[in-house]
């Protein structure tokens, strides 16, 4: 590991030399770095560079030599395996119909969760009674894990593919409730006075205040909620699923296609990553005030 | 930040019926349950603005300032006595009494010009008009440069500025006036203050101010009551006879120092009263006797 990271290290060195070699204070030290890049996020990017670049040295090195220190890389696919079995899965096309699959279910399940637990959660702010009828309940199911409700999923819905998209909906759907009930709570009283004083009705405060003010944390539970839906589809496609990328990952283990795990395992990694992307996008469009913090 | 004066009379400006406006407190009380039993935090205030008056209550913390114009403003409702708003009792909040709080209330997700709005839209003002009269308003003000600003990108008195503009929006007959400039700098808080009363001169609405800067409330008003620590009551009524327009120069002249002093030892009373009375040098001497060196007595 040690001689892995020593080579790898030396591309990252280049960026050194920018500190002044004549000796000055840290202050011009730090302007000569800054002003070499002007603001733009140079540094963070190349820095990220390097390091994921060392985790794919570390991963090459690690199954080309098969290091056997308690932890077995024997049967661990090469980065080039992984790379070889990655262009055999795109021209089949049977892959990307997986992904798409995924993709469907998360899209329900996290859409309909979305649909239901915002404005949930707006009303159980608003509503005391509500609130106090809903929680004890959500509550007691909020620590059942999605996983564990595959059994009963598969019993309470007519379809495989029903049961799997429940099983997302259920992964995101709290996250989601709790954060905007969260942000609810949170709501500056004295908005809400300046709405009712400019004459501001009932219905308009809500729709005018409470629900802008709590879109920051309507967001937060929607990328967490994110998160979690991908975590139970993954777990329901592996256990019940017939097609699906968690499906892929798994029967790619029963026919002994090892790269194709890592395959599996880096697309859910990379879909993972583009869904929180993408909602982190959709929050900055809706909420454009919080991009002048 | 540059004093922004509200001179041309012969711009629109929002309705303002001049005689209508006028306050009544009629023996207010404020009661609440506590586990100690009940407290009063107001008791038997009346008062009264008339209709284009500008009118100050100062008093130490606690004593129910505020309390009277969140009742006022149609946020709470006395335990006793009635608050009564051109002869009708207030029954909840409306757009015809326009309140600014100390802390800032414009709404982080709407821009400048969208906030002065917002009591427009409330009104179901259509689009374009409502965005029309906000405009006017900003450019009156000084602030069209920042109307399509959020908030958060403002300094503290520029927010200021804009709510008191969003409240006079909607061409409320009163303006209440919750310790506006408190979370203010001195600087800027002067300048508030001009721009204040330079744009009550124009518009001659009944203004309710609360504050406990003594300056700022004679620089200002007609009138200032001061309240008793609590329960909160009325001390003293004391008119200020200042000729208008004002400008700050005036705090330096006699008849304001005069007012101050004055006022400035009513308040000190409560104040002290408020804090459970005057401090005892004797036993502050005792105390000294422990601090070597240090007479604290002395400098107390």
């Amino acid at each position: 590991m040690a001689s892995a990271a020593a080579p790898a290290a030396a591309p990252a060195r280049p960026e050194l030399p920018q500190a002044p070699p004549v000796a000055g204070s840290a202050r011009t030290r730090r302007l000569g770095l800054r002003g070499a890049v002007s603001g733009l996020p140079v540094r963070p990017a190349l820095v990220g560079f390097v390091s994921l670049a060392l985790f794919v040295m570390a991963w090459h090195l690690l199954t080309t030599y098969r290091v056997n220190v308690y932890v077995r890389f024997a049967n661990v696919p090469s980065p080039a395996d992984v790379l070889a079995s990655a262009e055999t899965a795109f021209l089949s096309g049977t892959f990307f119909e997986h992904v798409g699959m995924s993709c469907r279910r998360i899209l329900f399940g996290f859409l309909i969760a979305a649909a239901v637990a915002v404005p949930l959660g707006l009303l159980m702010g608003r509503f005391r009674l509500l609130r106090e009828a809903v929680f004890p309940v959500s509550e007691v199911l909020r620590p059942i894990p999605a996983i564990a409700w595959v059994p009963m999923a598969i019993m309470l819905w007519p379809t495989n593919e029903q049961s799997i998209v429940f099983i997302t909906f259920l992964g995101s759907f709290f996250p989601i409730l709790l954060n905007t009930l969260h942000g609810m709570s949170t709501v500056d009283p004295v908005l809400v006075r300046a709405a009712r004083s400019l004459g501001a009705s009932e219905a308009a405060t809500f729709r005018e205040v409470y629900l802008p003010a709590t879109l920051p944390q309507i967001f937060t539970g929607l990328t967490v909620g994110m998160g979690v839906a991908w975590v139970s589809l993954i777990a329901a496609e592996m256990i019940s699923g017939q097609f699906g990328i968690g499906y892929f990952t798994w029967e790619a283990y029963s026919l002994v296609q090892y790269s194709d795990i890592a395959l599996g395992m880096i697309a859910i990694g990379v879909l993972g990553l583009a869904s929180s992307f993408a909602i982190r996008l959709i929050g900055r469009l809706a909420m454009p005030w919080s991009a002048a913090r | 930040m540059t004093v922004v004066s509200l001179k041309r009379a012969d711009e629109p400006r929002p309705a303002v019926q001049n005689r209508l406006g006028k306050i009544e407190i009629e023996d207010f009380g404020l009661r609440y349950e506590t586990a100690n039993g009940p407290v009063d935090a107001v008791s038997g205030v009346s008062l009264t603005v008339e209709p284009g008056e500008f009118v100050s209550i100062i008093g130490p913390s606690g004593c129910g300032k505020s309390t009277m114009l969140n009742a006022l403003a149609g946020f709470l409702k006395p335990t006793s006595g009635a608050v009564l708003v051109d002869g009708r009792p207030v029954e909840g909040p409306g757009a015809d009494r326009g309140m600014i709080f100390q802390q800032y209330s414009l709404f982080p997700w709407m821009t400048v010009v969208q906030n002065v709005e917002f009591g427009l839209k409330m009104k179901g003002l259509h689009r374009s008009e409502r965005r029309r009269q906000a405009r006017t308003l900003l450019g009156l003000a000084g602030l069209s440069q920042f109307e399509n600003h959020y908030p958060d990108g403002l300094s503290g008195g520029m927010k200021q500025r804009v709510g008191i503009v969003r409240a006079l929006a909607t061409g409320p007959r009163i303006l209440l006036l919750d310790e506006p400039f408190g979370a203010l700098d001195a600087q800027t808080r002067l300048i508030m203050q001009q721009i204040l009363t330079n744009m009550w001169q124009r518009l001659k609405i009944s203004v309710l101010f609360v504050t406990h800067d003594i300056d700022e409330a004679v620089f200002l008003s007609d009138r200032v009551y001061v309240m008793t620590a609590r329960p909160g009551a009325i001390k003293a009524e004391v008119a200020v006879p200042l000729p208008r327009p004002r400008e700050h120069a005036l705090i330096m002249s006699s008849e304001f120092l005069a007012l101050r002093r004055g006022l400035m030892s009513l308040i000190r009373e409560e104040s002290l009263k408020a804090m459970g009375g005057e401090i005892n040098a004797d036993a502050l001497k005792g105390l000294a006797a422990n601090f070597d060196g240090h007479d604290i007595a002395k400098a107390l």
